[in-house]
This record gives structure tokens, C-alpha cells and sequence, in this order.
């Protein structure tokens, strides 16, 4: 009954938010919220950027990746230089080469794949200019290459997508800075601490023990490890960690912070091509996809944990509470731990490694349908509208008429295009997976045995390569093996994604528009939301379903076998 | 392309800037101001109302099995959240097993929580349930009434937030400390 209004309570705050924040979020990629624009033109005469003169998608893409090099490299140096830099309490040395090396690349895709523990690897000053940095800026390069596409679906004629530079700053200015503010606010007065001194020592307590228990600038960090879809968290525990998470209110705005922006971008797209209608269809299929995923993975870990269970000692009442904590109880981690990995973020609220065979499932199923339900900061978008053009091209050939997707003709280029894009991340997480189970450096990765070790393997590589960066934790994921093969999953999923959306975005601008008729395939009504649903699960049932069955599948059909 | 590069180098520098320094540090100010003590932990002379202490012993009440597993780092640091065992995972029975006949042999009856490790490693909370099976040997321990024991639970019982967020759930440390002024008094 609680968990129910939890859910009425979450779901009317995102649907106030999907209607203002993405009406807000259009009128600021338009240039019409302009009250921090005296301070927006000094950022632009240092970048010698003109704020009205655009670029084509080759333009747009230069600067990107440009920018995430440097944004690589940045990191990277910080990493290395971290033992002669200050804020540094528990004075820890430089991050080795392979570390730094996966873990910049891992933040600057917005992945926030994790293979240190954060109290024990990472300065404050680390934290704070070299992840809290790109958790703002992969975040709004994000959600800037939806709006290029959007902008390329609404233009005709034009072969412009928008300037890179301008919609970066506007998202950090007027978008991701104001929430996360306020976000770290409530974070930090429930409990999430947010102090530049060292660590708490605890001597000659009641019973005494002593305890040294680190600290740091945490709750600021937080909101935007969330509002940003990111994940990456201070603590090795994430958000299981009480000074991450300290209370279920905490929890509750984790799950409203990483899905506010993905879910209000429908709405930012609706308004930008003037029919709130299309936004709304795919909204639909997303939250059918998730509303599936959170029934089926809620009701799986209120099931007794089968290992627990075999030692005939407890009844478990309240379910499995394995790796999870006793101030959120089941359903509510559930609900935090699934939205996580429908959405491109990870943060974990409980550890996913001991969810029960079908709640594991449900997670992976979340990263390998492409994380569209609603999915990261724009990435959520601009995948979900490469399965609708597909859908579209798929409904153009059963009744035999040229697709057309909001008056543009999708041609063989803008098919090819998409299916790229979706064909990247199961094409780059089979394939690594595969290698991994055939070297012993991959093999030597799980601490599982069984088919759960299996599990561990693709569910770190299905993580890497869809940018999501949540783990079964049971990797040892710190080798030279898993640090570098797991850089080039997420690169391959971010930019093999990126690059084909922003070609597809200036391809659609320059096209004209045909004008709609009586036999106009229709985009904005339950239909084609249910051959959207059906593609994207067509498309990751069949590709991934043999893995699966080797993992989570073969495990949940294993009654009475233990490894 | 050399603008670009001139441009990538930077924003780099302005936002690092802004989201690295200003944002935090503007943060920290203001939240160490409005939330001092929530900025800063949340300590009591006691240690962290938010970070467990594996309680050992008959004389206090024991939270989540995660003593049994945390490790430490340099410096004796806690390591939150370490690996944790599979669903199927043999050696996750066998610590079950282990944690269950330790609490009968202390006259306990396991329930769910107490053998079972948090996500944290951290956790500094058990059910009301988990408490109420540890009054009667807790009470015989220390020649208390086990009433005096279920009222001491009731005071402390954290309800859920506004209501229906999250678990109803106690405390561990503040029921530890409200546990140690009473046998204190009992021994008086």
C-alpha cells in the first residue's frame, strides 16, 4: 500500500515535470530563457563562439569529440597528478595508468563504470573537478545531441543541427546547475554529508571499537550523479551507502532526479516539432516498458533469496534482503535499482549482484533493450527515435507506401543510419563478451562460480557498452584486461551511437517535408507506440536471448543447485 | 579545427571551474551552515548515528551481519560494499548457517535481517522484528524485565517517512545507548 502511493506520488511529480521542465527545457534550446545571458555571452567571447551562427552535423560532431577528448584527457591528468594536488586527506597516491585511463573515459561517456572504491582511490579535489565535472558536462552534451536530432526532424531545408557549444553551456547554465542545487540541498539536509575535512575517527565508543570512516563533499555530488543519468557514486557502496543515501526520502528524489530530464525531453520534443502528440506516443512505450520491468522485478525480489532460503534457518517475510538496506526495505530498492538501469545511470540503492535469477534479469533486460524506457539524459531520446524510425520503416513496408516520419521520407540513408545506431551496442557487447569467456584473463574476472560468474561477465560489458556504469559487483574489474576492453565498450557506446544520430539529424534537416494525407502512416496514436514497444523488443529479445540463457535463465531454472 | 581545439581546452577550463570548484564549494558553504551536523555525518559522542558498529556480545542489541564481512583499507578506513554473494551462491548459505547458530547458541531466534549483509556493508539498522527477538536473552543477560526491554523498542522505532516512504525500522546505536543507561541503572 506505501510502495503504491510512493508510485502515485513519483508519477504525478514527473507528469508536472514532463509537461513545465519540458516546455522549459525547448525554450532554452531555443534561445528564449535568457536571465543568465549576460553572464552565457562572456562564457561565449572567451570560446569566441557566435551564439546565433550554427554548424552542420559534421561541425556539431568535430566539436564534440573534440571536446570529449580533451574532457579524456583532463581527467586523465587530474587521476595522475592527484598525489601532488590539495584536498587530499588521506593523502592518497596517483591513480595507475589503466585505472585513470578507463576511469576518465568511463566518466566522459557518461557510463560512470566504476573499478576502484572511491574512499580508498580518490581525493576530494579528484572527485570534485574531475567527476563532478563530467557528470555535468557528458550530461548535457547528452541531452544537446537529442535536440540537434529533434531540431533536424522539425527543420526542412536546412542542413544546420545547432551550435555544439551553445547547447552544451545552456544545459550546464539553465538546466543541469539550478535542479542539481537544489537536489544537493535536500541531499545533504537528510543526511548525505558535505565537508572538505578528512575522514571521522570514532575512538573508545560504547562497546569499544574505533572507526575511521571517510568523508567528503558527497550530497552536491549526488544530485547530479542522478539528475545527469550518470551514477558513478563517492563510495564504493553508492547509493547503498548511508551518507550517499541516508534516508528513503533521499532515495525517492534519487528516482524522481534521473528520471525527470529523459522523461521531459518527450515533451521538449512534442513542442519543437508542434505536436505534443508524437512526444506523448513515445512516452507511452517507455513507461510501458518500464511499468513491466519495475511489476515483474519488485515482485521477484519480494521472493526469498533461494540460497537463504536452502539454509532453512529464516522465513523471509519481507523478501530478499540480501544486499539491501533496512531503511528502504525491498520494493523501494527495487524501484530504485531498476530505474537505474532502464535509464542510462546505475546508481544502486542495494547490490544487484544478490537480486534474486529474475530480479537480475530484469536489470539486464533494462541495459539490453537499449535503455529507451525512458532511458539516459538524451540518450533515452535519441535511441528511442531511432527504434521509431525504424518502426516506421518496418510499418512502410507491411502496407507497401514509402515511411515518412513527421512529413520526412526516411530513405535507404537515414534507414542505414539508424540501424547502426542500434545495432552498435549488441554488436560491441556480444562481441567483447565472447573474447572475455575465452581468455583466461576475462575467465579469472567473476568471484561467482556457475552460471552466475557468466552472468557477472555480460552484465559488465551489457553495462559498459550502454553507457549505464552499474555492476554486478562481484567483477574484479581493476586488470589491464577489464580496464581496457571495457574502454572500448563504452566508447563504442557513446560515440558508435552519437555520431550516426547527429549524421541522421543533419540528413533529416535538409530534407523537405511532404505534406501529410489520408494515407499518411500515423505516428502519434497507441498503434504505433505498441510497433515501437514491439520492435525494440524484437530487436533485443532476439539478439540477446541465447546470452541470457546461459546466465540469469539457466539460473532461475537451476531449483536446488548452489555454486 | 585548431579553433576547436582552442574552444575544447577552454570550456574545459570554465567548466571545471564552475562545476568543480564553484558548485561544490558553494555547496559545502551553505550546507555546512543550514545542516552542520548532517554535513558533517551525523556524530554523536558515540560515533555515526548513520554507520553501523558491529555490535558484539550478549549485552547489546546486534545489527545486520555485515561486521562478519567489511574490510579496511589504509589507514584502517571502512571499505563500503565490497563483493557480495550471488543468489545461488554456496558460500552465501553457509554464512547464513553460520550467523543463525551463533544467535541460537545466544539464545536468539535468527530472523531475516540479522543473518543477511547489507548492500552498504554500513548498515546502522535492523527491523522492529529483529529487535523484539533479541529482548528475551538480552533481558535474561542483564536481569531486566523484557517489558521495560519492548517499550525501550517502541521509543526509539523510526516510522516510515511522512508515512509511507521506505521501512519502519530502529536504530541500532540510539537503542544500544538507551540499553546502556538503563542497565546502568538497573546495576546502580
Amino acid at each position: 500500500m506505501s510502495f503504491a502511493i510512493t508510485l502515485l506520488i513519483l508519477f504525478v511529480g514527473l507528469g508536472i515535470s514532463w509537461r513545465y521542465l519540458g516546455s522549459y527545457m525547448a525554450n532554452v534550446y531555443q534561445g528564449r530563457v535568457r536571465f543568465l545571458h549576460s553572464f552565457e555571452k562572456i562564457i561565449y567571447a572567451i570560446l569566441d563562439v557566435d551564439e546565433n551562427s550554427e554548424q552542420t552535423w559534421k561541425g556539431y560532431a568535430t566539436s564534440l569529440i573534440l571536446f570529449s577528448a580533451f574532457g579524456i584527457l583532463f581527467t586523465y591528468l587530474i587521476l595522475r597528478f592527484q598525489g601532488f594536488l590539495p584536498l587530499n586527506p588521506l593523502h592518497f597516491g596517483s591513480v595507475s595508468p589503466a585505472l585513470a585511463f578507463n576511469t576518465s573515459i568511463s566518466f566522459v561517456t557518461n557510463t560512470n563504470w566504476q573499478n576502484y572504491a572511491g574512499e580508498t582511490t580518490l581525493s576530494y579535489l579528484s572527485q570534485m573537478i574531475g567527476l563532478t565535472v563530467q557528470q555535468f558536462v557528458s550530461a548535457s552534451v547528452g541531452i544537446g545531441v537529442s535536440i540537434a536530432l529533434i531540431r533536424g526532424l522539425a527543420r526542412k531545408n536546412n542542413p544546420n543541427i545547432g551550435n555544439f557549444w551553445v547547447d552544451l553551456v545552456r544545459g550546464i547554465l539553465y538546466i543541469l546547475l539550478p535542479i542539481a542545487f537544489i537536489g544537493g540541498l535536500i541531499f545533504v539536509g537528510q543526511g548525505a554529508v558535505q565537508t572538505l575535512a578528512g575522514p571521522m575517527v570514532i575512538h573508545d565508543a560504547l562497546n569499544n571499537i574505533s572507526q575511521v570512516i571517510p568523508r567528503g563533499p558527497v550530497g552536491f555530488m549526488e544530485s547530479i550523479k542522478q539528475l545527469g543519468t550518470n551514477g558513478g557514486g563517492f563510495f564504493n557502496a553508492n547509493g547503498a551507502h548511508p551518507f550517499e543515501d541516508p534516508t528513503a526520502l533521499t532515495l525517492i528524489l534519487s528516482v524522481f532526479l534521473i528520471l525527470i530530464i529523459p522523461v521531459s525531453l518527450t515533451y521538449t520534443f512534442g513542442k519543437m516539432v508542434n505536436s505534443v502528440k508524437q512526444g506523448l506516443a513515445l512516452l507511452m512505450a517507455m513507461f510501458i516498458i518500464f511499468s513491466i520491468s519495475l511489476g515483474i522485478g519488485v515482485y521477484a525480489e519480494m521472493q526469498p533469496n533461494p540460497a537463504v532460503a536452502q539454509s532453512h534457518y529464516v522465513k523471509q517475510l519481507n523478501g530478499n534482503m540480501v544486499g539491501k538496506e533496512t531503511r528502504f526495505g525491498v520494493p523501494d530498492t527495487a524501484l530504485y535499482n531498476i530505474t537505474s538501469t532502464q535509464t542510462s545511470t546505475g546508481s544502486v540503492a542495494g547490490a544487484n549482484d544478490s537480486f534474486t535469477p529474475l530480479g537480475g534479469l530484469v536489470l539486464l533486460s533494462g541495459m539490453m533493450l537499449g535503455e529507451v524506457s525512458p532511458g539516459g539524459v538524451g540518450s533515452g531520446l535519441y535511441t528511442i527515435l531511432l527504434f521509431a524510425l525504424i518502426a516506421v520503416f518496418i510499418g512502410g513496408l507491411m502496407i507497401g507506401r514509402t515511411p515518412e516520419y513527421l512529413g520526412k521520407k526516411i530513405q535507404s540513408k537515414e534507414v542505414k543510419l539508424a540501424a547502426l545506431g542500434v545495432l552498435i551496442m549488441p554488436i560491441t557487447v556480444l562481441i567483447i563478451t565472447a573474447i572475455a569467456v575465452s581468455v583466461q584473463a576475462g575467465i579469472s574476472g567473476p568471484s561467482n562460480a556457475g552460471p552466475h560468474g557468466f552472468s557477472e561477465i555480460l552484465y559488465a560489458f551489457t553495462s559498459q557498452a550502454n553507457n549505464n556504469g552499474s555492476a554486478f559487483a562481484g567483477l574484479n574489474g581493476n586488470t589491464a584486461f577489464y580496464n581496457i576492453t571495457g574502454s572500448i565498450a563504452m566508447i563504442l557506446g557513446r560515440f558508435g551511437i552519437i555520431i550516426p544520430v547527429l549524421a541522421l539529424a543533419g540528413s533529416l534537416g535538409a530534407k523537405q517535408t511532404v505534406p501529410t494525407s489520408l494515407g499518411t502512416f500515423k505516428t502519434d496514436n497507441p498503434t504505433f507506440t505498441f510497433l515501437v514497444i514491439a520492435v525494440i523488443i524484437i530487436i533485443g529479445g532476439l539478439t540477446f536471448f541465447p546470452a541470457l540463457s546461459l546466465g540469469p535463465i539457466i539460473e532461475m531454472l537451476l531449483h536446488g543447485r548452489f555454486f | 579545427m585548431i579553433s576547436n581545439i582552442k574552444r575544447s581546452i577552454l570550456s574545459c577550463v570554465i567548466l571545471l571551474i564552475l562545476c568543480g570548484l564553484i558548485y561544490p564549494l558553494i555547496g559545502t558553504g551553505i550546507g555546512q551552515v543550514l545542516f552542520h551536523f548532517q554535513a558533517n555525518g551525523s556524530q554523536i559522542k558515540q560515533g555515526s548515528m548513520l554507520i553501523e558498529q558491529n555490535w558484539k556480545g550478549p549485552q547489546w542489541f546486534q545489527g545486520r551481519n555485515d561486521g562478519s564481512v567489511i574490510t579496511l583499507g589504509p589507514d584502517k578506513v571502512l571499505i563500503s560494499g565490497t563483493n557480495q554473494p550471488g543468489p545461488r551462491s554456496k558460500q552465501l548459505e553457509q554464512s547464513v548457517v553460520q550467523r543463525a547458530k551463533q544467535l541460537i547458541k545466544e539464545g536468539i531466534i535468527p530472523a531475516n535481517d540479522l543473518v543477511t549483509t547489507s548492500g552498504s556493508l554500513l548498515d546502522p539498522d535492523i527491523s522492529v522484528h529483529d529487535a523484539n527477538v533479541q529482548v528475551p536473552a538480552i533481558a535474561k543477560y542483564h536481569n531486566i524485565k523484557p517489558s521495560a526491554l519492548y517499550s525501550l523498542i517502541k521509543q526509539v522505532t523510526v516510522h516510515k517517512q511522512f508515512g509511507f516512504l521506505g521501512n519502519t525500522y530502529i536504530n541500532v546505536l540510539e537503542l544500544n545507548i538507551k540499553l546502556s543507561h538503563l542497565f546502568k541503572k538497573v546495576k546502580k
